[in-house]
């Protein structure tokens, strides 16, 4: 399988500059050094690139729309803040391979005319802050970044800010506020930032895999990177897996492969961990509804699921889910999906920035009422009252926090109800043992 | 019409406003039923609106060159028109649905001790769950509560009431030159607080108090002092060097119970004459409790659906009516309230009935 990003991620001694440029790195910096910045963008488009940060929006195309005007500063923001639980891809890439990301950096910085980047980082990430840090000042040494970049002309400085511990400061305003030094609450748009962003100044802020990937795109050209995948899905992706399988970790994959094959091949996960069977699976980050096994292998329509954008959102929200930012989380039969959820709504209630009312007060609710059901005290009607909460969050909230906090739950009801109702039904038994596979795995009946 | 002006139709009701005009004031311009509510929203607090979410709306048709609809609904306050733009607010179920969701979303959590709480009666909160909200809930947890705090000798936090509409921190940005109040905490633990307990010290931040939609930040000269609706309000001025000393009194007989500013049928602070809102400095509104402190212009009007209007005021404004064009055809009534009330006969003029209003007062009309 194409290794484009972390091809060499695991060389000894990669995370230094002189090995990476042993291994061809900042070539396609010096490249690009060459090219006018907005062919740079016109590749990006070509390539098909799309956002990995969770949206999938392509990346030429936000680019294109940043505004340039005259005597105003442009920037470019790297969102490494990385907080969806089961995603830690950019982690791993920053760590092992920090040379990358700046290398991408100081190729976007030229594209949209940023003199001074920004990567926000999660705040836990303490030491991956000071690599980051010793990476920049290499690259400085060496004339990679600050005046006159390789006698281009272009200058260029790259900060490291770390975060203070929120969720929400991953959402991209929210993200610009705290960069700014201000209370971590999302923005309320328009303006996007491509037009008023950091410091009211045209930006646009980008997933750290995203702007990894623009290094192999220079170095190969748009077309050859968007030979690879299919559809709309091209280039590699970073998958984080994790949960019951045998072999947790991060993946990069071309996105040709099966979701079947991804989970069982030794090459990846390895399968489910103690000869346990799959029962469930969220494809994409703790935000993307869940899917029962029977759902996850084989779309609605019976064909085979892949792991790529358009397969894995096959069906909608009925009967698919999404490619999210690549947090692979595997349950297998020993799991309960009513805990899981229960654990899910914590976290949004606890991450809420509490701007807006349904979110606010909705989230906790939702949590209340799960922790009821998880622990023997649910009643029926309150899997249609979370149902009807949900709803009622669902798109009507200033940032996305609020669909991804009513996603999981509606997810949940719509594929595991029964799960639900068993829970409430044997509140005693239910705290000895779980529900297990049930038919979650069971082949589905062919839709007409 | 002229082409700098924007068509926009709200419930099926088309009217002319300039570019930039935001949904909301475009359908406050309309007025009546098809305005959306407004909790968070302040036209004379920049970058407000937007929170709480009531004033959701339906964007059915996007403008007159891309007429698609709007995929999600819409915070009327922070949208702006286009040319040939559709909403529905009261026609639009979804939009009702939704709004009835954030009423109980901003009522699981409040108190809930409206005949303890020195707002009600002019408390935009009951006005809403009033209107639009369900009457019982569905929450059956213990509720949110913090301590109160004083913040200073005029003010009281009554936090466990906010609805973190955050227009008294914008009141405290663009009025003041140092905001010393802010939030704190996050989610549903988030809380209006000055971080170590301070007060807060301006010359105009007595306005927080009238901007606060709810209880929650009262005037500790009138706490507990009197009921809203037992104190008359009548427009009175003064010479102040701070302000410009445009208030509203509210008076029992000719004791000055409390001083606010001004508003508007929005429930918004007046402009001055000059255009400027007419927010008032806090020696006008907690110094001067006398009568002779000031010029009384007279009576304010009150609309007559509030609860304040229940005893004697003149001038009863009467708000317009717009069902038929809402709904394109005369509604037919199951039921005319004239029909079998005494109380609502369009005879009887409240506002000519001396003191409180009594049975006797409808059985023999003097001016019927
Ligand atoms: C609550 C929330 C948290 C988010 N967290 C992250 C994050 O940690 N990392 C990230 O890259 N994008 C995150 N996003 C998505 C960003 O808002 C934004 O879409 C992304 O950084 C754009 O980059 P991309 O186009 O390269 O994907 C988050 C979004 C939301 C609503
Ligand atoms: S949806 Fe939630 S996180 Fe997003 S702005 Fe509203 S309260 Fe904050
Ligand atoms: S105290 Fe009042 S004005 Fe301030 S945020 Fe709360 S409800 Fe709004
Ligand atoms: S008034 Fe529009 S969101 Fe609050």
């Amino acid at each position: 399988m194409v290794k484009l990003l972390l091809e060499n991620a695991q060389k000894e001694g990669i995370r230094f500059l002189k090995t990476y440029r042993e291994n061809g790195g900042y070539q396609s910096l010096e490249k690009a050094l060459k090219m006018a910045p907005d062919n740079i963008t016109e590749e990006v488009k070509v390539s098909g690139l799309r956002g990995r940060g969770g949206a999938g929006f392509p990346t030429g195309l936000k680019w294109s729309f940043l505004a340039k005007p005259e005597n105003t500063p442009r920037y470019l923001v790297c969102n490494a803040d990385e907080s969806e639980p089961g995603t830690f891809k950019d982690r791993f890439l920053m760590e092992f391979i920090p040379h990358l990301l700046i290398e991408g950096m100081i190729i976007s910085s030229y594209a949209l005319g940023s003199n001074r980047s920004y990567i926000y980082i999660r705040g836990e990430y303490a030491w991956i802050v000071d690599i980051l840090r010793q990476a920049i000042e290499e690259a400085k040494q060496n004339g990679y970044l600050g005046k006159n970049i390789l006698g281009s002309g272009f200058d260029c400085e790259i900060f490291v800010h770390p975060g203070a511990g929120a969720y929400i400061c991953g959402e991209e305003t929210a993200l610009l506020e705290s960069l700014e030094g201000k209370r971590g609450n999302p923005r309320i748009k328009p303006p996007f930032p491509a037009v008023k962003g950091l410091w009211n100044c045209p930006t646009v802020v980008n997933n750290v895999e995203t702007i990894a990937a623009v290094v192999p795109i220079i170095k190969m050209s748009g077309a050859e990177y968007a030979k690879i995948g299919v559809g709309r899905s091209t280039g590699t992706k970073l998958i984080s897996a994790c949960g019951n399988i045998n072999k947790p970790g991060v993946y990069e994959i071309d996105m040709t492969i099966s979701v079947e094959d991804f989970i069982y091949s030794d090459e990846f996960c390895g399968g489910i961990a103690n000869g346990k069977k799959l029962k469930a699976c969220i494809p994409g980050g703790s935000s993307v509804p869940i899917l029962p096994a029977n759902l996850l292998l084989k779309t609605a329509k019976g064909e085979t699921r892949y792991m790529n954008y358009e397969s894995l959102s096959d069906g909608g929200f009925a009967t698919g889910s999404m490619m999210g930012s690549g947090g692979f989380i595997v349950l297998d039969e020993d799991q309960c999906v009513v805990k899981h959820t229960y654990t899910l709504a914590h976290f949004y209630r606890h991450e809420s920035c509490g701007q807006c009312s349904p979110c606010r007060e909705g989230t906790g609710w939702m949590e209340r009422i799960l922790k009821n059901i998880e622990t023997g005290k649910g009643k029926m009607s309150d899997i249609d009252l979370l149902w009807d909460i949900q709803s009622k969050i669902e798109g009507n909230t200033i940032c996305p926090l609020g669909d991804a906090a009513a996603w999981p739950v509606a997810a949940a009801i719509r594929h595991f109800r029964d799960e639900f109702e068993w829970h409430v039904l044997n509140p005693e038994e239910s705290q000895k043992r779980n529900y297990g596979l049930a038919n979650y795995a069971s082949p589905l009946a062919l839709v007409s | 019409m002229s082409e700098d002006l924007f068509k926009v139709t709200i419930d099926n009701i088309t009217i002319d406003v300039p570019p930039g005009t935001t949904i909301l004031q475009a359908a406050r311009k309309i007025g009546g039923d098809v305005t959306p509510p407004a909790m968070c929203y302040y036209s004379k607090l920049k970058d407000s609106g937007g929170k709480c979410r009531t004033c959701l709306v339906e964007v059915s048709k996007g403008s007159e060159k891309d007429p698609r609809p709007m995929p999600k609904l819409v915070a009327s306050c922070r949208t702006t028109v286009m040319d040939g733009m559709e909403v529905k607010n009261i026609t639009s179920p979804k939009a009702m649905e939704a709004r009835k969701g954030v009423v109980e979303f901003l009522l699981i959590n409040h108190p809930l001790d409206c005949p303890i709480c020195d707002q009600a009666g002019e408390c935009d909160l009951q006005d809403l769950s009033y209107g639009h909200g369900n009457e019982g809930s569905r929450f059956e947890f213990q509720k949110r509560v913090f301590e109160k705090h004083d913040l200073g000798p005029y003010i009281q936090l009554h936090m466990t009431r906010c609805i973190l509409c955050y227009r008294c921190v914008f009141v405290a940005d663009q009025l003041t030159e140092k905001r010393q109040h802010g939030i704190l905490d996050r989610g549903e633990r988030a809380e209006i607080a000055t971080y170590i307990s301070k007060s807060l010290e301006h010359d105009f931040i007595g306005n927080v108090i009238d901007v606060c939609p709810v209880g929650a930040l009262t005037d500790k000269t009138f706490r507990f002092k009197n009921r809203v609706w037992f104190t008359k309000p009548v427009d009175a001025h003064r010479d102040c060097d701070k302000c410009a000393g445009l208030v509203r009194l509210w008076l029992r007989g000719d004791e000055v119970f409390r001083v606010t500013v001004r508003r508007d049928e929005w429930g918004e602070v007046i402009n001055t004459p000059e255009g400027k809102p007419a927010w008032i400095c806090n020696e006008c509104r907690f110094e001067k409790k006398k009568e002779s402190d000031w010029i009384i212009e007279g009576p304010t009007h009150i609309n007559r659906h509030s609860v304040i209007a229940q005893g004697h005021y003149e001038g009863l404004k009467m708000p317009n009516e717009f069902l038929p064009e809402v709904i394109g055809k005369k509604p037919r009534l199951f039921l005319n309230i004239h029909d079998v009330s005494e109380v609502n006969r369009p005879g009887i003029d409240l506002s000519l009935i001396e003191g409180p209003a009594t049975s006797d007062d409808f059985e023999n009309p003097k001016n019927d």
